[in-house]
């Protein structure tokens, strides 16, 4: 196996940065998603629960726009073999991510019951298989598919999922459900704090132990038979950030709560990584087949303009990203949304509806 | 259809949906930056209450444009993976610059201006608006100098070990002559469509008798406004045309259906042939003397290349085989592009001129029925204009490098590409419904009331965001 040089590994690593930005980012927001009813009750307090996520939903997803670009301009072979070989789910997680995105602009559109409980739906159906898909293609990608000498991938969908892959799949829903529950414990007020803290702590030692479990069978899953140095003592760290959140969970420290969460699917999605290296995807038809960076990789001409670019814009991305987070840091309450009602509105409660009253009294939901 | 055909109709079903709300919303972002830069400058509670009202339109269209560019940016592998390993060291760069610097500049601003009024001073927020409207254009950039490699490859040699093409110079391709005129024209093009879509929802909500001041200055300032990108765009496209007749002879012929190299060529405005790949020759067609010839060569003798010697110079150039694109569809996709830009043109100097007499444009019921069909024009030009510039290069996806038929997934089977297609045209077709009847509710219901002042806070109570435009 040639190993990959200096500027491929840095993209590799750069991609893997991209990736565990995502999934940190996009995955209290998938959590958010899937707990929107749960959590939720009244509409004033659902929109509270989208509210928390507004602002940064889209910009979150972009970080996997951006991997999957970075991943095409620095390895095109691994974007090529990747995209098509996972074709079908891929398929999968594209309409679902599709249906979750439209779900928070299009539900406070109108005030029938039956679009906004559309529209729940499909933020917590798109939430739920997106945050159960990736766990299932990245097991995948870390325990290798059957692909041929070409690096085309033969697999079909259904020989995707396997038990060590599903695994993977509901530890990733697990993990960002919670990391999404403690995220609403962290920025919401009043009672949506007691059952997102409830919820919290429900989910924590489940995804603790779906953790292990995982982590251990990605140890001893290698096809050499030999047990990678590096990517266990990640995923030793990975297991006590975990449990670290357990434990500042029961303290009711949500702040930290959410740093050992964000953590543990940092410190997981590394010792993947670390694990993957320095295949891009192996093959499991026949070692020989494994697509390795360096085969994957694109010219080093190609690679030096992307590293340029990424030294000037990453920093920038950060820092306008950053910035967000800091202006939309405060808690919400359902009294953010409830408050004085429009006049237009009381006239038209008081009128008996206007042309756009719903079922819904003014007071909870001005437009 | 084998399975090339059905990822091409998927590539092709995906992108034109895509491209119904993507020129909208870069046209939007620009037009509401534009309102609320009026409201900053003037303080008048009328460009405020444009500025909130257009955005609604600008936020629809924004979310389903942004859901349904997140295929777009992973049909290439999934569809497409022997052309991205072809084409992957060069046509990638531009992709991953597009999510760097684009993609995260819009998604993140537009968090900021949607959920950021009150919260942010005026000023930064105005500045949130305008950087909204830079990205989507940035990403428009990006998105252009990539397809205008595949139109015109540049910048570029060929590896001879694995095959494939290689990034030599990346400033040959972001500065590629193709996508220095493509921008402008598509993006002036997105700019005239948000244009008649404004002028539409006014003209529909003056017809219905809502004398609101919000639609009487929108069409104001609308209609120059439009006159102008939609002259750019012509202008433009005029000058790609020939561009094109250099780079890509064969689209240029295969556009005007010219068979046989002519000089002093007349153009065709209208014929009926045969709808088959080759027709022999056109019948009924109304031509224009030499007008082809002064349009492609700016000269009233110049010579235009046929199809026929075109073909036989690539098969000298490439080997054998047929070189042509379906002419009926060049041909057809050509004038509606062109046709449509016409209208566009003329709609809005025709406003102009009724508004010239106070009070005549807002009698004028006639104009303002044609603005709300005109609503679709440009949505018809902008599809026409894709299917003309990808259909035209056939039988190429990278011109004179790599054919359509090779490029396309080997291991993808003829089954899952319909499946997936199915998926898409079932949730595109959703959106696109809800996304209009939103459209129309927005509309209906029209601007916020000219309110009193909002008092101010009581002292020492926290400061309550404007949630006007939020979720």
């Amino acid at each position: 196996m040639r190993d990959p040089n200096f500027l491929q590994t840095l993209w590799f690593v750069l991609i893997g940065v991209l990736w565990v930005g995502y999934f940190v980012l996009e995955g209290f927001d998938f959590g958010v998603g899937i707990l929107l009813r749960v959590i939720g009750h009244s509409n004033a307090e659902k929109r509270t629960v989208i509210h928390t996520i507004g602002p940064v939903w889209d910009g979150n997803e972009v970080w996997l726009l951006t991997a999957g670009g970075a991943t095409f301009a620095a390895f095109p072979g691994w974007y090529a073999s990747l995209f098509s070989g996972f074709y079908l789910a891929l398929f999968l997680i594209l309409l679902a991510l599709i249906i979750r995105g439209v779900s928070f602009e299009f539900w406070g559109k109108d005030d029938s019951p039956r679009w906004r409980a559309t529209w729940e739906w499909t933020a917590t159906i798109g939430s739920f298989m997106a945050a159960l898909l990736w766990g299932v293609g990245w097991a995948n990608i870390v325990h290798g598919v059957a692909m041929n000498a070409q690096h085309n991938v033969t697999a079909q969908i259904w020989d995707l999922l396997h038990p060590y892959a599903l695994l993977g799949g509901l530890l990733t829903l697990a993990l960002f459900t919670a990391h999404g529950a403690i995220f609403l414990a962290l920025r919401t007020r009043g009672e949506l704090v007691d059952r997102a803290r409830a919820l919290a702590r429900l989910l924590a030692p489940v995804s603790t132990v779906l953790l292990g479990g995982f982590l251990v069978w990605t140890a001893f899953d290698q096809p050499a038979g030999g047990v990678k140095a590096v990517p266990q003592v990640i995923a030793a760290l990975a297991l006590i950030c975990s449990l670290g959140a357990l434990l500042t969970l029961n303290r009711k420290q949500e702040g930290r709560a959410f740093a050992f969460s964000a953590a543990t699917i940092a410190l997981l999605f590394v010792s993947l990584f670390a694990e993957l290296f320095p295949a891009a995807l192996p093959s499991t038809t026949n070692h020989a087949f494994t697509l390795t960076l360096a085969a994957a990789s694109s010219s080093h001409y190609t690679q030096v303009v992307m590293t340029v670019v990424a030294v000037i814009f990453v920093p920038i991305v950060l820092l306008y990203t950053g910035w967000t987070y800091w202006v939309f840091r405060h808690r919400l309450g359902v009294e953010d949304f409830e408050g004085t009602p429009t006049p237009i509105a009381v006239l038209a409660s008081k009128l008996g509806g206007g042309p756009d009253a719903g079922g819904e009294p003014p007071t909870t939901t001005p437009v | 259809m084998n399975t090339l055909d059905w990822a091409r109709t998927q590539f092709g079903i995906t992108t034109l949906f895509h491209f119904i709300f993507v020129p909208m919303s870069i046209g939007l972002a620009g037009w509401v930056a534009l309102c609320q830069t009026l409201y900053h400058r003037t303080g008048r509670d009328v460009y405020l209450r444009m500025t909130k009202f257009w955005a609604r339109f600008f936020l629809i269209s924004m979310a389903i444009g942004v859901v349904t560019g997140i295929v777009q940016e992973f049909q290439f592998g999934m569809n497409w993976s022997l052309y991205s390993r072809y084409v992957g060291d060069i046509f990638g760069a531009p992709l991953a610059m597009e999510g760097l610097m684009a993609f995260f500049l819009e998604s993140t601003f537009i968090g900021l201006w949607i959920f950021g009024w009150g919260r942010l001073s005026p000023r930064v927020h105005l500045a949130c608006a305008w950087m909204v409207a830079f990205g989507t254009a940035l990403s428009a950039y990006f998105i252009l100098a990539a397809n205008s490699w595949m139109q015109h490859p540049v910048g570029y040699t060929l590896n001879t070990a694995t095959g494939h093409a290689q990034l030599k110079n990346i400033f040959s391709v972001l500065f590629n002559s193709t996508a220095l005129l493509a921008f402008p024209h598509t993006i002036f093009g997105a700019y005239t469509t948000a244009g008649m879509l404004v002028l539409g929802i006014s003209a529909w909500s003056l017809l219905r008798g809502r004398r609101d001041e919000v639609f009487g200055r929108s069409v104001k300032l609308i209609l120059p406004l439009t006159l102008g990108v939609a002259i750019a765009t012509g202008v433009f496209g005029d000058g790609q045309a020939r561009l094109m007749d250099t780079q890509q002879p064969m689209k240029m012929a295969a556009a005007e259906a010219l068979y046989n190299t002519t000089s002093g060529a007349s153009m065709s405005l209208f014929a009926v042939a045969p709808f088959e790949h080759h027709p022999k020759a056109l019948s009924t067609d109304v031509r224009l003397p030499h007008v082809l010839s002064l349009i492609a060569t700016l000269s009233w003798n110049g010579t235009v290349k046929g199809i026929n010697q075109v073909n036989a110079a690539e098969q000298k150039k490439y080997g054998p085989g047929d070189y042509t694109p379906i002419i009926g569809v060049t041909y057809w996709s050509f004038r509606l592009m062109a046709g449509a830009g016409v209208l566009l043109i003329i709609f809005p100097l025709l406003g102009m001129l009724l508004a010239r007499r106070p009070g005549r444009l807002e009698r004028t019921r006639w104009f303002h029925r044609a603005a709300i069909v005109g609503i679709f024009v440009p949505i018809l030009a902008n599809w026409s204009g894709w299917i003309f510039t990808e259909m035209g290069r056939q039988p190429w996806v990278v011109y004179g490098l790599l054919k359509t038929g090779d490029a396309n997934s080997p291991n993808v089977s003829m089954a899952s590409v319909i499946i997936s297609l199915a998926g898409y045209i079932l949730v595109y077709g959703i959106l696109v419904v809800v996304g209009a009847r939103l459209f129309v509710r927005e509309a209906r219901r029209g601007p916020e009331e000219p309110g009193p002042p909002a008092p101010p806070p009581a002292p020492g109570a926290p400061s309550r965001p404007d949630l006007v435009l939020a979720y």
